[in-house]
């Protein structure tokens, strides 16, 4: 076969896996044009990307949530006020190293808590959740009754949503963040070794892999990506704590799902809880666990919104939830459960704050900008529903 | 044969309502009837017989619409025209309705809501007319000599009576041909007889009625006539009027065929060994709030096949899930033990624990999950074999456990990253037997090993059951094919209606004696 009609396969089999990547570059090459370069310039991505944080690990939680065949609406709300909680704490003089962890402590709490009834009394997360929605929609307005808006001053717990990691001070590529630029090289060492290893093995497997020029033309292509997002960085404060954090998460959630038995277990229940239990899996164990870790990164996006805004506010955390649940939805996560990557919901996440970063640079009225995110939301799951029943 | 068949003259007097001529309807690769006819005449009872899988379901699925027109071969003719059902109601418009072993009731729905669903009676076009569907449904409900209010929710009815309302829903679309699927298989006693006056009173009101039971002292005691099916192909009809036919000469037309010689030949060698020991074994289904298991006792000795023989829904299915961890949350009430230890397994992971394995009847609805590829599927039951301590999958050592699998069982597919969803069931059954096997069991339970795949996979099959006995293992065996059972097994359990009907040694059981038992 020769290059072209290659490259046409293997787009046409992996088109639902590539289809969002493919989406975001359209995305953001109109945007391009239409702001006259303004929305790729360093600064708009820096703040697109610190932006995209706070829904971006809420939609990390929300991936396993709809992977297990349920849904969380309260964690906006949750994040709010858990952000409000943390903001008090440190008003009245709790350091923030202190506050953190008791705040995603408190998380994983709340988690807990929703998923008791939809464990134990088989209550459907859909109306437990939304009890959950009500309940701390209430009781963010009742702390933050007596004060309004609670500014926050720790410069520490401010850093994490406005900070960047340091530089060293040389004299090379002035106006240029080289420890940025280090990682971003490192990180391309990575993956092309990572590539190359599990090729290898596969190989080794006599599995079907990618010809060797398709192969060479994915490596190219995506540390090409890798290099320009870390160049663009680079050109204005460097990775921000949020990317950094962001990036965290995402390893980590990944590596779970990928490479452990939780992770297998998780998708196992998703897929067919029948067999799953019948498989010796503890059904409602997984479920506990999986509204647990949503709770606890509800608690990091309420501390990444709030550090963000530098306060806590009444209104914090409102249509969260949903903009996390849209994110994983584009991200190719299958309503019908069992199916869906954390990398594609943060892709998700991207897609949908692009819209709005880009639509406001354009001045576009806010009303035009939710009919727009709707219509983009509607289109990604008819692309998933479409290509999923023809692939079969 | 020296029963009589319903010879051409007879037929002749009693004009024939409904005939199918020649009926054949394949599914993918098995042919599930083969050039059926089937004759009814006006005003009778006819009962339809036959072994599982022998093709009346699939038959009166043919007659109803459910496999339309252009989906088989051969012609329905009703009432001396040839008919071309595209839907269920296009048979119903006719006269033609079935009432399923399931009922097809809206629990939450009041019986006249439920009598007259799709089929509202309406005024001005478009506004329910309440009176008077009430009225109507009340008259139907009399039809049936059923007395209750008709605003009753049918959740808040027994199953007799549920059944009687699907009667009357039928009733009140002026049936002409009633089919009864199974509809003593869940009543009691009183609940049967009473169903079956009034299928006699239908029939003197006119009211054809074909009925499908494998109670055949019900068949022999109500039927007018009997036509009987054998793997798609129709035996024969009879004439069942006062006692013409007796429960015997059915039976051996419906198992009357020479077991195959596609069971692998192993000699019968049982061990005294004990490894699995049930004692007054009781469930009770509380989502159906009935004791679908009663007070059954048996054991499995080390390194035999035992079959476990009956009827679809005789209770083995919830048997084997019920000793399996009970993932249903029946109500148990029981002693079991394994390996001479008494066991209380609340979770199906101390079964697996202890050495229980249970490849499931309905590999895609709680056996395999169909998304995910065939190693993951091997692995799931026993990932700790191929993880660390924090709980990482070595994932190289999962691939060269699904491939020592692939070979060792034949599972034919281009790699172990194939996704269950694109194997044939014959592989799909393979990798569920794999997965269960991975757990290394000392008992190891095969629902249905063979339901749906072709005899290769199936020879395939029986041959690993029999390696694994000569290895110890020791395998329980549910199986509704009486061939299959007979061929395999070195003891059979026969299982009616929850309770352990019998137990035969291989030399002395015969189809015969096994269909007697499960039919008691």
């Amino acid at each position: 076969m020769s290059f072209t009609q290659n490259l046409q396969k293997v787009l046409r089999e992996n088109i639902r896996e590539y289809g969002m990547y493919i989406a975001l570059f359209i995305i953001f090459a109109i945007f391009t044009v239409t702001t006259k370069g303004v929305f790729i310039s360093s600064r708009n991505m820096a703040n697109l990307l610190n932006q995209t944080g706070y829904i971006a690990v809420l939609a990390v939680g929300m991936t396993l949530v709809i992977v297990i065949r349920h849904i969380d609406l309260s964690v906006g709300f949750m994040a709010g006020f858990l952000g409000a909680v943390a903001a008090i704490a440190m008003k009245s003089g709790t350091p923030a190293i202190v506050v953190i962890p008791v705040v995603m402590a408190l998380g994983v709490l709340g988690g807990l808590i929703t998923a008791f009834p939809v464990a134990r009394l088989g209550v459907p997360s859909f109306v437990a959740s939304l009890a959950g929605f009500l309940i701390y929609r209430g009781l963010i307005l009742m702390v933050t009754m007596g004060t309004g808006t609670i500014i926050i001053a720790d410069p520490f717990f401010n850093a994490i949503g406005n900070g960047y990691i340091p530089d060293i001070p040389i004299g090379i590529l002035p106006g240029v963040h080289k420890v940025t630029l280090m990682l971003g090289l490192i990180a391309i060492g990575l993956f092309i070794y990572s590539e190359l290893n599990s090729r290898k093995q596969k190989e080794a497997y006599n599995f079907e892999v990618l010809t060797r020029d398709i192969f060479i033309l994915k490596l190219i292509f995506v540390s090409a990506l890798i290099a320009a997002v870390t160049w663009v960085l680079a050109g204005y404060n460097g990775l921000s704590w949020t990317v950094v954090i962001v990036l965290i998460v995402v390893a980590v959630y990944h590596f779970i799902t990928t490479q452990t038995v939780l992770g297998r277990h998780i998708y196992a229940v998703g897929g067919n809880p029948e067999a799953a239990k019948l498989s010796g899996i503890n059904v409602n164990r997984i479920i506990f666990m999986v509204f647990g870790s949503m709770g606890m990164l509800t608690a990091l996006s309420g501390i990444l919104f709030a550090s963000r805004l530098k306060s806590a506010t009444t209104t914090a955390g409102t249509l969260f939830e949903l903009d996390a649940i849209a994110a994983a939805y584009v991200g190719g996560v299958s309503a019908a459960g069992g199916v869906g990557k954390v990398t594609g919901s943060i892709i998700g996440a991207l897609v949908m704050m692009s819209l709005v970063s880009g639509m406001n640079l354009m001045s576009i009225d806010i009303s035009m900008q939710y009919v727009v995110r709707g219509l983009v939301l509607a289109a990604a799951v008819i692309f998933d529903v479409m290509t999923r029943s023809s692939g079969k | 044969m020296n029963t009589p068949v319903l010879d051409k003259r007879e037929t002749a007097m009693n004009t024939p309502i409904l005939e199918m001529r020649n009926i054949t309807k394949t599914f993918p690769g098995v042919k599930a009837l083969s050039d059926v006819t089937f004759q009814v005449a006006q005003g009778e009872i006819h009962s339809l017989c036959g072994e599982n899988g022998a093709g009346k379901s699939t038959l009166m699925k043919v007659l109803s619409g459910v496999y339309p027109f252009g989906e088989y071969s051969g012609d329905i003719v009703f009432n001396g025209t040839v008919q071309k059902f595209g839907t269920i109601s296009d048979s119903e418009e006719v006269g033609i309705a079935i009432i399923y072993q399931e009922l097809a009731l809206i629990p939450d729905m009041t019986v006249y809501e439920n009598i007259f669903l799709g089929n509202e009676i309406k005024t001005n076009g478009f506004m329910i007319d309440w009176n008077e569907t009430i009225k109507r449904a009340s008259a139907a409900l009399k039809k049936v000599k059923l007395n209750v209010n008709p605003a009753t929710k049918i959740k808040d009815l027994g199953v007799g009576k549920q059944q009687l309302v699907e009667i009357a829903k039928a009733l009140s679309k002026n049936v002409k041909v009633l089919i009864l699927d199974e509809p003593t298989a869940a009543l009691n006693e009183d609940d049967s007889k009473n169903l079956l006056n009034l299928m006699r009173d239908l029939r003197n009101n006119g009211i054809t009625c074909i009925i499908i039971s494998h109670k055949l002292k019900e068949v022999v005691d109500i039927a007018d006539s009997v036509t009987i099916l054998r793997d798609g192909q129709t035996v024969c009809t009879l004439s069942a009027k006062k006692g013409e036919v007796t429960e015997h000469d059915l039976i051996k037309h419906m198992v009357g065929r020479e077991i195959d010689n596609i069971y692998p030949k192993r000699e019968h060698k049982g061990s005294d060994e004990i490894v699995l020991e049930v004692k007054n074994w009781n469930a009770y289904d509380p989502n159906i709030g009935r004791n679908i298991l009663k007070n059954m006792n048996f054991n499995i000795k080390k390194g035999e096949i035992v079959g476990f023989a009956g009827l679809m829904g005789a209770g083995r299915t919830e048997l084997a899930k019920s000793i399996f961890g009970n993932p249903d949350g029946y109500k148990i009430n029981g002693e079991m033990r394994v390996k001479n230890k008494n066991v209380n397994f609340s979770h199906s992971q101390q079964a697996i624990a202890s050495g229980l394995a249970y490849v499931s009847e309905d590999r895609k609805g709680n056996g395999l999950i169909l998304m995910q590829d065939i190693k993951q599927n091997i692995t799931l039951a026993n990932l700790g074999a191929i993880s660390n301590q924090l709980g990482v999958v070595d994932g190289n050592a999962e691939v060269k456990i699904a491939n020592e699998y692939r070979i060792s069982i034949n599972i034919k597919t281009p790699s172990v990253e194939q996704l269950v969803s694109n194997l044939s069931g014959g592989n799909q059954q393979k990798v569920s037997v794999a997965k269960w096997l991975f757990t290394k069991p000392n008992v190891l339970i095969l629902d249905e090993p063979t339901r749906g795949i072709d005899v290769g996979a199936k020879y395939e099959i029986y041959t690993l059951m029999n390696k694994l006995v000569e290895q110890g293992m020791s395998i329980i065996m549910i199986s509704s094919e009486l061939p299959e059972v007979l061929g395999m097994s070195d003891r059979i359990y026969v299982v009616s209606e929850g309770r352990i009907a019998g137990e035969l040694p291989i030399e002395k059981a015969t189809q015969e004696n096994i269909m007697q038992l499960a039919t008691s």
